[in-house]
C-alpha cells in the first residue's frame, strides 16, 4: 500500500474516527459522503469506543504473501459499541476460546509491513475483554 | 510552580516464556541462571507488538488516568533502543494515535535503558518553565538478546507512559527534585546494523551500573537533603533481578523499600520500560504523603534520579487504567521457544 | 424490448492452460460459440473479465479481443463485476439486443489465473472484497465465506457435512464434463480431511484457480429460425448490488444481492421458483452454493444444508444444482464462470448434455456473483 493511501485514512486505523449522520443517526465507518439510510449529506465525526462483541470468526490458515509469516491467527468481524461493524484480527486468545458474542477490546497493534524496507502499518485488533 | 505527574499508564504484553524453556534449548542450567539473576519469567512480545503499539496503549492508560483533553499535550518523547524505524519517530505515530496532533513538540529519545526517564525529565522541564501545558514522557522498548546469550534469558518487553502538568487537582505525585549522573563508559553497546547488543560481561557491574547510579542517587540525596529513611519506595533500572538489590544494600536501603517496584523476576528487563514500569507499581499502591526515589540506568552510561511524593489524587487515579500487577500477573500466556524464536523474529523467513 | 434468445455457445477444457494466453483462450471459445450459431460476423461484443490487469499487466481487452477475433470496428466492451463479470457482460449483451441497438452480440468471458503465483493470485482476488477495511486485516477470500458459515452455522446448525455435501455433488456431475478441470469424484471424509483454509473450510470445500473463456452469442428471438440449432429465450434477467465489505451487510447468513436480483428475474419472466427446472449458482465456496440456494427461494433459510445432504440438489434431485459440476469442479476463471454457467443451461436445455442431462429440463436460473456477494445477476433461460 503506498504511504499516502494508508495515511489518509489515520483518523480511522489509528483514532477509529467514525461519522454519525446528523439526520438519521446512523454511524459510518468509516466516514462516507452520503449517508445510505437517508441520504443526508451532514455528519458529525467522533472516535469510537475501542470496544465490542465479535459477531463472527474463522481462522485464516492460508493467507496471502503479505501475511504469510504470520498464519494461522484469527479473524472475525466485531460489532463496536457505537453502532458500526469493522473487520479485524482476533488476537491474544486460543483459537478454540473465540466465540460469537465475546466481548472484545480493541488495541493499538501493526496491522503489516510493506516489506523489509517499506512502512510499517498501524491499526487495531481486537483481544478478549479479561476482567 | 509545582510540578508533577498527573497521569500514568503501563502496557505489557500477554506472552511469557520461562528460563527453563530458554536454557533447554541451549542446554543451560536452568536453576543457576535463575538464581544468578534472580529472574523467573520474561514478557515477549507479538509479531504485531512493538515499541511504538505498547507506547500507544501505555498513552491510552495514562490519558485516561490524567482525565485531560490529549489536545493539551504540548510535548510527547518516546525513549527506547528498540524503535521501529532507525529514522521516522515512534512519537509522531503515537502522538496522531492519540490525538494530540498537531499542535505538540515530538521526538525519539535513546540513551540505552534511560531513554525512558529523559522524556519524563524533559517534560518535567518543559512544563516548569511555563513552556507547554501538559507533556507526555514514554520509555518503551522491545529489545533483543542474542540466543544463547545471558541477555536472553532478560531482554523482555514493556511500556509506561507518564504526563506531567502543573494543576494541582490533578497531581497524582509532585517532582521534588531531579539529578542526573553521566559519564562516557562502554559497558553495553549495539552497532548500527548489528541485530544483537554486545557488552562486556562483568564490566557492566561494578564500573558501570553501580557507579553510576550510586553516583546519581547520592547526588539527589544530597541535593535535596533527604537521607534513604526518608522514602516509602524505591525504584531502581532492573536489568536483573540482583542489580536493585545490591545497589540498595550499598546506598543503604531496606529491601521492603525496593520490592513493590521491582517487577524483574516476572517481568524481565523492559529496558527503557525498566524503572518507568516499576515505578507505575508503586504508584498502583502508594498512599498520599509517601515519598519515592526512581532511579534510572542506561548503558554508555548514565543515571536519571526523580524524588516523588505522592498525592490525594492517586486514590481516585490508580482505579481508572489497569494496574501494572495486573498486567503482569493476570491473563498472561506461556510460550515454547519456538513460538517464542517466531514472535523475536530469530527463525530466518523465506526470500521474498 | 425485443424477446432475446441464445443461438450459440462455446467453451473450451479448462485447467492450467500453460501454452495459451488471454487472447488465445478468449478467441477460442469465442470462435467455438460462433461455430455453434453458424455466425462469421459480429455487431458488437462484451468481454467479461475481472481483473486481466492484476492477473497480466493487461487492460483494454474490448479493443484486443475484438482485433484478434478478426471483428473490425466493432463496438466491444469490458465488463467488470468482480467474478459476476460474466454474467454482467450476458446481461449487457441481452439488454443491447432487447434494445434493438444491434442483433448479432457475443458476449464472451475470460480469465487468465496461472501466470502469476498463488500468492498474487490471491491478492488480486482478494480485490473483490474490500481490499482497504477487510484486505488490511490479512482476511483472505475464503476467510470472508468462511466467517459466514460460521455465522449460518451457528444460526441454523448447518453441519461441516453437509458443506462438504456440495462439494462431493459438483464433483461427481463433473466427472462427466469433458470440460471440467477436475472430473473426479471425491468423498465427504475426503472433504473434511483435506488441506485447512479458513476454518471451517477445507481445501476442497473451494473452487480452484483456472484458465478458461466461455462465450454465448446473442440474437433477436425472431431470428433464430434463420440459425441451424434451436435457440434458448432468455425470459428474465436481473442485477443487484449489496455492500462491498462482509462486515456491513444487515445479515451475514443470507445473501441479499442474490434475493433481489433473483426478484427482477423472477418477475420479469412471470415464473417463479418452483417453475425452476435446475439451477446453475456460484459455488465458488461449498457454503456458498447452500446460502445462495436459500436466497434464491430453492429452499427456506436454514434449509439449504440438509437439503443439499439428502441429495435434493443432485442430478436425480428434486433440483439440481450445477449439473456442469459447478465452479468446484469445473473450474473458475473468475471473469469467465457467468457464461459457463450460460453454456450449460443452453446444452442442457437443447437436450446435448449427454450422461449429465437433467430429465425434461425446460426452464433455469443462472446465478452469477461478484466477491462475497456484493453483486449478483440471475437469468432465466427457457427452451423455445
Amino acid at each position: 500500500m503506498p504511504p499516502a493511501r494508508s495515511w489518509r485514512t489515520y483518523p480511522q486505523t489509528y483514532r477509529l474516527e467514525a461519522a454519525r449522520c446528523v439526520k438519521c443517526e446512523k454511524v459510518f465507518f468509516p466516514p462516507r459522503l452520503v449517508c445510505s439510510k437517508c441520504h443526508g449529506r451532514q455528519f458529525e465525526r467522533f472516535n469510537m469506543k475501542r470496544t465490542g462483541k465479535v459477531v463472527t470468526h474463522t481462522v485464516i490458515r492460508t493467507p496471502s504473501d503479505e501475511f504469510s509469516g504470520e498464519a494461522p491467527f484469527a479473524v472475525g468481524i466485531v460489532q463496536m459499541d457505537d453502532g458500526p461493524r469493522m473487520t479485524s484480527q482476533i488476537v491474544d486468545v486460543p483459537f478454540d476460546e473465540i466465540k460469537i458474542g465475546m466481548p472484545v477490546k480493541l488495541e493499538f497493534r501493526r496491522l503489516s509491513t510493506e516489506g523489509e524496507a517499506g512502512t510499517i502499518h498501524y491499526g487495531h485488533k481486537a483481544v478478549p475483554v479479561r476482567v | 510552580m509545582v510540578v508533577g505527574i498527573i497521569g500514568y499508564g503501563a502496557h505489557i504484553p500477554r506472552r511469557r516464556i520461562k528460563v527453563e524453556e530458554i536454557a533447554k534449548v541451549w542446554g543451560a542450567d536452568a536453576p543457576s541462571f535463575k538464581k544468578g539473576l534472580e529472574l523467573f519469567q520474561k514478557s515477549v512480545p507479538a509479531l504485531d507488538e512493538d515499541t511504538i503499539t505498547l507506547s500507544v496503549e501505555a498513552a491510552r492508560n495514562a490519558l485516561a488516568r490524567a482525565e485531560i483533553d490529549p489536545k493539551d499535550i504540548g510535548a510527547l518523547y518516546v525513549g527506547s533502543e528498540s524503535h521501529p524505524y532507525a529514522v521516522k519517530p515512534s512519537g509522531a505515530t503515537v502522538a496522531e494515535a492519540i490525538g494530540a496532533t498537531p499542535d505538540c513538540h515530538c521526538a525519539d529519545f535513546e540513551f540505552a535503558c534511560k531513554a525512558g526517564s529523559e522524556g519524563m525529565f524533559v517534560v518535567y522541564g518543559l512544563v516548569k518553565a511555563g513552556l507547554i501545558k501538559y507533556g507526555m514522557g514514554i520509555g518503551a522498548d522491545t529489545s533483543q538478546g542474542a540466543p544463547g546469550d545471558a541477555l536472553e534469558y532478560s531482554a523482555a518487553a514493556g511500556a509506561a507512559a507518564f504526563i506531567m502538568g502543573a494543576d494541582n487537582d490533578r497531581m497524582i505525585a509532585t517532582i521534588d527534585e531531579t539529578f542526573s549522573f553521566m559519564t562516557d563508559t562502554p559497558d553495553f553497546w549495539r552497532r548500527e546494523h548489528q541485530f544483537y547488543p554486545s557488552h562486556g560481561g562483568r564490566f557492566t557491574g561494578e564500573p558501570a551500573y553501580f557507579r553510576t547510579v550510586t553516583g546519581a542517587v547520592k547526588g539527589i540525596l544530597e541535593k535535596s537533603n533527604l537521607k534513604p529513611s526518608d522514602f516509602k519506595y524505591v525504584v531502581f533500572h532492573q536489568p536483573n533481578g540482583k542489580f536493585p538489590k545490591r545497589a540498595a544494600k550499598l546506598l543503604g536501603f531496606s529491601f521492603e523499600q525496593i520490592d513493590v517496584g521491582r517487577l524483574v523476576p516476572w517481568l524481565g528487563n523492559t529496558y527503557s520500560g525498566s524503572s518507568p514500569i516499576g515505578l507505575t507499581a508503586v504508584l498502583d499502591v502508594a498512599k498520599p504523603g509517601d515519598r519515592i526515589l526512581m532511579c534510572s540506568y542506561g548503558s554508555g552510561a548514565g543515571s536519571d534520579a526523580f524524588v516523588f511524593t505522592v498525592c490525594e489524587r492517586v486514590r481516585k487515579a490508580r482505579d481508572l487504567a489497569p494496574k501494572t500487577r495486573w498486567l503482569l500477573d493476570e491473563n498472561v500466556n506461556f510460550v515454547e521457544y519456538g513460538e517464542y524464536a517466531k514472535m523475536r523474529r530469530k527463525i530466518r523467513l523465506a526470500e521474498k | 424490448m425485443r424477446d432475446v434468445a441464445v443461438i450459440g455457445v462455446g467453451m473450451q477444457k479448462w485447467g492450467e492452460l500453460w501454452e495459451k494466453s488471454t487472447r488465445d483462450i478468449f478467441v477460442e471459445s469465442a470462435l467455438l460459440a460462433m461455430d455453434d450459431a453458424g455466425v462469421d460476423s459480429l455487431d458488437a461484443m462484451y468481454v467479461g473479465s475481472m481483473t486481466p490487469g492484476l492477473f497480466t499487466s493487461q487492460e483494454h481487452l474490448g479493443s484486443i479481443m475484438a482485433d484478434y477475433l478478426g471483428q473490425k470496428n466493432i463496438p466491444s466492451t469490458r465488463v467488470e463485476s468482480a467474478c459476476a463479470s460474466g454474467g454482467l457482460a450476458f446481461r449487457l449483451a441481452y439488454m443491447e439486443v432487447a434494445c434493438g441497438m444491434h442483433d448479432v452480440v457475443l458476449a464472451g468471458g475470460v480469465e487468465k489465473m496461472t501466470d502469476i503465483g498463488g500468492g498474487d493470485a490471491t491478492h488480486a482476488l482478494a480485490a473483490a472484497a474490500d481490499m482497504r477495511w477487510e484486505g488490511m486485516h490479512g482476511v483472505t477470500f475464503p476467510g470472508l465465506y468462511a466467517m459466514m458459515a460460521v455465522a449460518h452455522m451457528a444460526k441454523y446448525g448447518t453441519t461441516r457435512e453437509q458443506l462438504a455435501h456440495v462439494a462431493v455433488k459438483n464433483h461427481h456431475n463433473g466427472s462427466m464434463n469433458p470440460r471440467a478441470q477436475f472430473p473426479m469424484e471425491i468423498t465427504v471424509e475426503g472433504v473434511i480431511n483435506s488441506v485447512k483454509v479458513a476454518d471451517p473450510l477445507n481445501i476442497l470445500d473451494c473452487s480452484p484457480i483456472t484458465d478458461g473463456a466461455a462465450a454465448a452469442i446473442l440474437v433477436p428471438a425472431d431470428m433464430v429460425k434463420k440459425f441451424k440449432k434451436p435457440g434458448v429465450k432468455i425470459i428474465g434477467s436481473g442485477h443487484a448490488t449489496d455492500t462491498i465489505a462482509l462486515h456491513d451487510r444487515e445479515d451475514l447468513t443470507t445473501l441479499a444481492a442474490v434475493a433481489a436480483s433473483a426478484e427482477q428475474a423472477y418477475k420479469m419472466s412471470g415464473k417463479d421458483v418452483k417453475d425452476i427446472d435446475f439451477a446453475e449458482v456460484h459455488d465458488c465456496f461449498t457454503i456458498a452454493e447452500i446460502i445462495v440456494s436459500e436466497s434464491l427461494g430453492i429452499f427456506e433459510r436454514g434449509k439449504g444444508g440438509p437439503a443439499a445432504e439428502a441429495g435434493e440438489t443432485s442430478l436425480e434431485g428434486r433440483i439440481p444444482i450445477n449439473p456442469s459440476g459447478g465452479l468446484k469442479s469445473k473450474g473458475h476463471p473468475v471473469g469467465a464462470t457467468g457464461l459457463a454457467q450460460i453454456a450449460e443451461i443452453t446444452e442442457q436445455l437443447r437436450g446435448e448434455a449427454g450422461p449429465r442431462q437433467v430429465k425434461n429440463a425446460r426452464v433455469a436460473l443462472a446465478q452469477n456473483m461478484g466477491g462475497s456477494g456484493g453483486s449478483s445477476v440471475v437469468h432465466i433461460l427457457e427452451v423455445m
